[in-house]
C-alpha cells in the first residue's frame, strides 16, 4: 500500500512508531495535490511552506520525546470557508478574494493542537450555497471518478481531495447536505455532527441556525478519530454545546445485533434514481443480515422539508451576508470620486457575490419582508418543529433512520444550473437533517456504473456514537470504501 | 399563485443593497416566482398553536462576566480593510453627510 493510501490512524501511528516521518507524509501530500489539483480544482490554496514548516516541528517533538497528539502529523485539508491565521479564507467569493484572517476558527486550533498539518483550503460553492460546487468564483471542482462530473457540494473540493488520495482527512462545512452529499457523490464518509456539537467559531457564516462543521474521511473509524478531536465546548460560540465529548472510536464495536434501524419507506418511495434505491435497498439488506432489525417508520412532515429549509436558510443568509459590504474587509467596487455610500454598498454587492449568492440573498430579504413574514417564514419555522417532533417521534422505536443520501446519482457539470428549483429538490433526503439538529453520516454503498453512491445514517441529538457504530459495522462487512477513483 | 412582478425584484434589491442589472432583474423575476410557488405548498399544512422553531438548542441566553478580554489590534482590525485609515485608526467610507 503506498503512502497516500494509507487512513489518518495509519499514519499517525506511522509517525508515533517513527516508521515514518511527518516530513516525508507531508512531502509526499504536497506531491500528489500538486499532481492531482490541476484536474481536480479542489484547491483554492496550497500552504506548502508552512505545512512543511509544521510537520517538521512535529518530527523535532518525537524527536525530543514528546507526544504528538492524537492526529500527530496527519495532513488535513480546511474547506475554505473556514479562518486559518495568516492564510488567504475566500469562501470562493470574489467579496472575500483578497481577505487574510487574523484570527483561527476553533476547530483549526483545535485540529492544530492535536498535531494535524493543514496542508490547504479546499474549493467550495460560493459561500457553501450549491449542491454541485458550481458556484464557487474559482471554477468548479471535478469529481475524481469521473472528470465530467459533479464531486456535489457545497464542500466538493475536500470530498474530492480526500476521494483522490490527496489526503486522508478533510474539514467540510453542512447546512443542508453539504458535508454528506459531496461524501456521497465521491464514494467516501461524510459526517454532519449534531448541531452544537462543534464550535462555529471561525466559519464564515452562512446559516446561523443550521451550519455545522464535521470531517471527511476514507473510513468511519477516521471520521470518528476527527470528531473526537473537533467536538466539546467553546466559549467562543453559546450555541456550541457543554455536553461531554464520548470517545466515539471506542464506540465502533462493530456490533449491530441491538440496533433498530428505521426507514422512513414512504418518504423514500418517490423520485429515487434506480441505481440509488438498489444500492439503498442492498444497504438495508446488509444491516438485516448482520443482525440489525428494520423498522418502518413515517415521518409525515418530511416531504415539506426542500421548502422549509430554503426560506429558513434563505432568510438567515440575508442577514449573515449583510456583513460584506466594501468597508470592514475583502472586495470594494471602483467608483466615481463623488459617488455615495449607498452606491458603495449596492454596487460592491453586485459586482463581489454571484449568481446563486445573490438569488439567495433576494429571496430570504423577501420572506423577512413586511407582508410575506408570516405566510413564509414564520410558516416555514412552524413546519420545522412539525419535522422535529416526526423525528423525535420516530426515535422514540428506532436508534437510527437510513435513507439514501441524495436520491439521484452524481449528476454532470452544467446539468442543472439553468434551473435553482432543480438543483434544490435533490437536497429532499439531507435538509430535514438539519433543520433538526440532528447528526448524519454518509457511507458509501455501491455504484452507478462508475460513479459512487452513498446512504446516510441519521441519530438522536448528540449520539453520534450510535450512527458512527453502525456506518463502520457496516464497512467491514462491505468494500464500497475500498475503490479507488481512476483520475487520482 | 405567487405573481412577483419586476418592481418587486428592483424593491428587495433596493432592501438587500444589491445593484442588479437588468438581466438579473429578469431572470430573478422568474426564478424566485418559482422558488416561492413551491413553497405555496406549506400554506396546506395545519399549523395552529405550533410554536416556531427559530433554534434547535434549548439553551439560550448564554451570558458572561462583562471583563475586558484580549481582542485585535488595531491594525489586525484595519489589515483587510481596503480603505483602511491605519494611522486615525478608521476604516474610510465615501462621504455620507453633506
Amino acid at each position: 500500500m503506498t503512502l497516500v493510501d494509507r487512513t489518518a490512524l495509519e499514519i499517525r501511528d506511522g509517525i508515533a512508531a517513527g516508521t515514518i516521518s511527518a516530513s516525508e507524509v507531508c512531502r509526499v501530500t504536497l506531491e500528489r495535490m500538486a499532481s492531482a489539483n490541476p484536474r481536480l480544482n479542489a484547491f483554492n490554496h496550497v500552504a506548502a511552506d508552512r505545512a512543511l514548516e509544521r510537520a517538521a516541528g512535529i518530527d523535532r517533538q518525537r524527536a525530543a520525546g514528546l507526544p504528538l497528539g492524537p492526529l500527530g502529523g496527519v495532513p488535513i485539508a480546511v474547506k475554505d470557508n473556514m479562518c486559518v491565521r495568516g492564510m488567504r479564507t475566500t469562501a470562493s467569493s470574489k467579496i472575500l478574494d483578497s481577505f487574510i484572517p487574523p484570527y483561527d476558527a476553533t476547530v483549526v486550533q483545535r485540529l492544530e493542537a492535536a498535531g494535524a498539518v493543514i496542508v490547504g483550503k479546499t474549493n467550495c460553492d460560493e459561500f457553501a450555497m450549491g449542491s454541485s460546487n458550481e458556484n464557487s468564483a474559482y471554477g468548479p471542482v471535478r469529481n475524481p471518478w469521473n472528470s465530467d462530473t459533479t464531486p456535489g457540494g457545497s464542500s466538493g473540493g475536500s470530498a474530492a481531495a480526500v476521494a483522490a488520495r490527496c489526503v486522508p482527512l478533510a474539514l467540510g462545512s453542512d447546512t443542508g447536505g453539504s458535508i454528506r452529499q459531496p461524501a456521497s457523490f465521491c464514494g467516501v464518509v461524510g459526517l454532519k455532527p449534531t448541531y452544537g456539537r462543534v464550535s462555529r467559531y471561525g466559519l464564515l457564516a452562512f446559516a446561523s441556525s443550521l451550519d455545522q462543521i464535521g470531517p471527511f474521511a476514507r473510513t468511519v473509524r477516521d471520521a470518528a478519530l476527527a470528531l473526537s478531536v473537533l467536538a466539546g465546548h467553546d466559549p467562543c460560540d453559546s450555541t456550541s454545546s457543554s455536553a461531554g465529548v464520548p470517545d466515539y472510536s471506542a464506540a465502533l464495536t462493530g456490533e449491530l445485533k441491538s440496533i433498530r434501524v428505521g426507514v422512513p419507506r414512504a418518504f423514500v418511495s418517490a423520485g429515487v434514481d434506480d441505481s440509488v434505491r438498489q444500492a439503498f435497498d442492498s444497504a438495508l439488506g446488509t444491516l438485516r443480515t448482520h443482525g440489525a432489525t428494520l423498522v418502518d417508520i413515517d415521518l409525515p412532515h418530511a416531504k415539506f422539508a426542500i421548502p422549509v429549509y430554503y426560506l429558513v436558510a434563505t432568510a438567515e443568509a440575508s442577514s449573515n451576508l449583510a456583513r460584506y459590504d466594501g468597508v470592514k474587509y475583502g472586495f470594494r467596487a471602483a467608483l466615481a470620486k463623488d459617488a455615495s455610500l449607498k452606491t458603495m454598498y449596492s454596487r460592491t454587492r453586485d459586482e463581489g457575490f454571484g449568481a446563486e449568492v445573490k438569488r439567495r440573498i433576494m429571496l430570504g430579504t423577501y420572506v423577512l419582508s413586511a407582508g410575506y413574514y408570516d405566510a413564509f417564514y414564520l410558516k416555514a419555522q412552524q413546519v420545522r418543529t412539525l419535522l422535529r417532533r416526526d423525528y423525535e417521534r420516530a426515535f422514540e422505536s428506532v436508534d437510527v433512520v437510513a435513507m439514501p443520501t441524495s436520491p439521484i446519482p452524481p449528476f454532470r457539470l452544467g446539468e442543472k444550473t439553468a434551473d435553482p428549483l432543480q438543483m434544490y429538490l435533490a437536497d429532499i433526503f439531507t435538509v430535514s437533517v438539519n433543520l433538526a439538529g440532528l447528526p448524519g453520516v454518509s457511507v458509501p454503498c455501491g455504484f452507478a456504473g462508475e460513479l459512487p453512491i452513498g446512504f446516510q445514517l441519521i441519530g438522536r441529538m448528540f449520539d453520534e456514537a450510535t450512527i458512527l457504530r453502525v456506518a463502520d459495522a457496516f464497512e467491514r462487512v462491505t468494500e464500497w470504501n475500498k475503490a479507488a477513483p481512476a483520475l487520482a | 399563485m405567487s405573481s412577483l412582478t419586476i418592481a418587486d425584484v428592483e424593491r428587495i434589491a433596493a432592501l438587500a443593497h444589491l445593484e442588479l442589472t437588468d438581466e438579473e432583474k429578469q431572470l430573478f423575476t422568474k426564478q424566485l416566482a418559482d422558488i416561492l410557488n413551491y413553497a405555496e405548498q406549506l400554506q396546506a399544512i395545519d399549523t395552529t398553536g405550533v410554536p416556531a422553531t427559530a433554534h434547535v438548542n434549548a439553551a439560550l441566553g448564554v451570558e458572561r462576566a462583562d471583563e475586558p478580554r484580549p481582542s485585535l489590534s488595531t491594525d489586525e482590525a484595519l489589515g483587510n480593510a481596503p480603505d483602511g485609515a491605519g494611522e486615525a485608526g478608521l476604516f474610510r467610507v465615501p462621504r455620507v453627510i453633506g
